[in-house]
């Protein structure tokens, strides 16, 4: 129920409807876009930008920075791991 | 795809393990009794189940699957109001898929439709105003459920009903808010659950904020999180290493998505079309005060309870059913006396064998759980290969 997917928006396809379109995989959908507006920005300038969409609605922009760094993070991780056991420090092993 | 793929990744799986396998042995009440984390979204039993998470965990950490599938939880009384609204000769009855099967005490929406009900299955809220405006001579209702990350669309949907003057469009209005939930699970006298992965969606809407009470106020951590397999350990782990450093706090590991205040411009929607109620009821929980939502004075018109005399029926949930016990986490979805034996996915009894992210539902279909035997070990798409 409170899935939703990510998609790149595309074209304003209704600017006063708030109507656009968005890339879900190279499909296009029609998506409402009222969640991710504020008064200081125009509708033109999230083209490109990464949304979550949820039963036809984007309700949250998608954060590229923050997704590399949680990433960056978890791949650290694995490296310093790899790095106790070359040194021969016993880590946890998972169950 | 991006944003999926990278997050699914099983060397970097593989790496949290070790870390979650790493910490377990420094936290005090592991040595005691296994912990029990919950995931309060049914989206978050769905990823477990999906990815064998719960299955790749050290024996000592146990996941209990909260209430948080909004279909799961709708008391069969509601169902009833449902069919009794789409069974109206000039209602057309829009759902969710996922509603469409969840048992009432005679019927669902799927039988009333097979005897000639007006139901149609939609994508989203706009698509059943879609349909209003197609048909100005039927009364279209949209059978609003889901916690505060459907609540948007839906506020907006009556917004632009309202503004472009489309007078035969309502709401049968269920949703249900997050906060008085967790609270409700908290204060049952038989729960004992040690930390939260938070709902991620959920908080995308409603920030991180509202979430205080549990860290602050019953000493429990939280961690909001995302719906991918690295989310949730990394979620897991972030729990444990607060449990390890003797840490309480509600974290964000899902930044990607979730702002600390929340998305305004969808409180702003949701503050002006609904309202709390006092209580509503769910199913296998009870009342839980302040849990439920209706749809506030201003837009009354909107509003099917109050536009069609809706029954209101109270029916208990069946006897036989334990949806409650598993609900609230106090035993496992094949401990129910009718798992896999009365209740099954075709034949449900209880709404958590209907929905795919009901526990029972996802025991069953995707970890092969059968009642009697020990669960199959199917392999987990995260394991090494
Ligand atoms: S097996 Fe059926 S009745 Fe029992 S808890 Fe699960 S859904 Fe409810």
């Amino acid at each position: 129920m409170c899935l939703g997917i990510p998609g790149q928006l595309v074209e304003i396809v209704d600017a006063d409807a708030k109507l656009a379109k968005v890339s879900v995989s190279g499909v296009k959908r029609l998506v409402n876009i009222a969640c991710i507006l504020d008064e200081a920005q125009s509708p033109e300038s999230c083209i490109g930008d990464w949304v979550l969409i949820h039963v036809g609605f984007a309700i949250s922009r998608i954060d590229e920075a923050e997704a590399l760094k949680t990433l960056e993070l978890l791949t650290e991780m694995g490296r310093v791991q790899e790095e106790w056991q070359g040194l021969g420090l016993v880590s946890g092993r998972p169950a | 795809m991006k944003y999926l793929d990278e997050f699914r990744d099983s060397d970097k799986a593989q790496a949290l393990l070790r870390e979650i396998a790493r910490l377990v042995p420094g936290i005090e009440t592991c040595r005691q009794r296994p912990l029990q984390i919950m995931e309060v979204c049914g989206g978050h039993t769905h990823s477990i189940f999906r990815y064998g998470i719960d299955r790749l965990l050290p024996k000592n950490v146990e996941l209990v699957h909260g209430p948080g599938c909004p279909v799961c939880v709708l008391p069969m009384g509601r169902v009833d109001d449902c069919v009794a609204l789409a069974e109206r000769p000039e209602v057309i009855f829009t759902t969710f898929g996922d509603a469409i099967r969840v048992p009432g005490s005679s019927k669902n929406l799927l039988q009333a439709k097979a005897e000639g009900a007006d139901v149609r299955i939609v994508y989203s809220p706009l698509d059943a105003l879609a349909i209003a405006r197609r048909n100005p001579d039927r009364e279209v209702v949209f059978f609003a459920i889901g916690f505060e990350t459907t609540m948007p669309s839906t506020a907006l949907t009556v917004l632009e009903a309202e503004q472009t003057g489309v007078r035969n469009f309502s709401l049968f209005c269920n949703h249900i808010t997050i906060v008085p939930t967790i609270k409700a699970i908290l204060d049952s006298p038989e729960v004992r659950i040690d930390g939260f992965i938070g709902p991620g969606h959920v908080s995308a809407i409603i920030g991180n904020a509202p979430y205080e009470l549990v860290s602050k106020r019953y000493g429990r951590p939280l961690v909001v999180s995302g719906f991918e397999p690295l989310d949730i350990l990394q979620s897991l782990w972030m729990l444990l290493l607060q449990m390890t450093e003797g840490r309480c706090a509600v974290e964000n590991q899902y930044g990607r998505v979730v702002r600390e205040g929340g998305n305004k411009p969808a409180l702003d929607a949701i503050g002006r079309v609904f309202e709390l109620r006092d209580f509503f009821e769910w199913r296998g929980l009870g009342s839980i005060d302040h849990s439920g939502i209706r749809i506030a004075d201003a837009y009354a018109s909107y509003d099917a309870e109050r536009r069609f005399a809706v029954p209101d029926v109270k029916i208990a949930d069946p006897k036989s059913c334990q949806c409650g016990e598993v609900l609230k986490g106090a035993i496992k979805p094949w401990e129910c006396k009718v798992f896999g034996t009365a209740c099954t996915p075709e034949t449900p009894l209880g709404a958590l064998m209907v929905s795919s992210e009901g526990s029972c539902a996802a025991c069953f279909n995707y970890a092969g759980i059968r009642p009697g035997a020990p669960p199959r070990q199917v392999q987990s798409p995260l394991s090494n290969r």
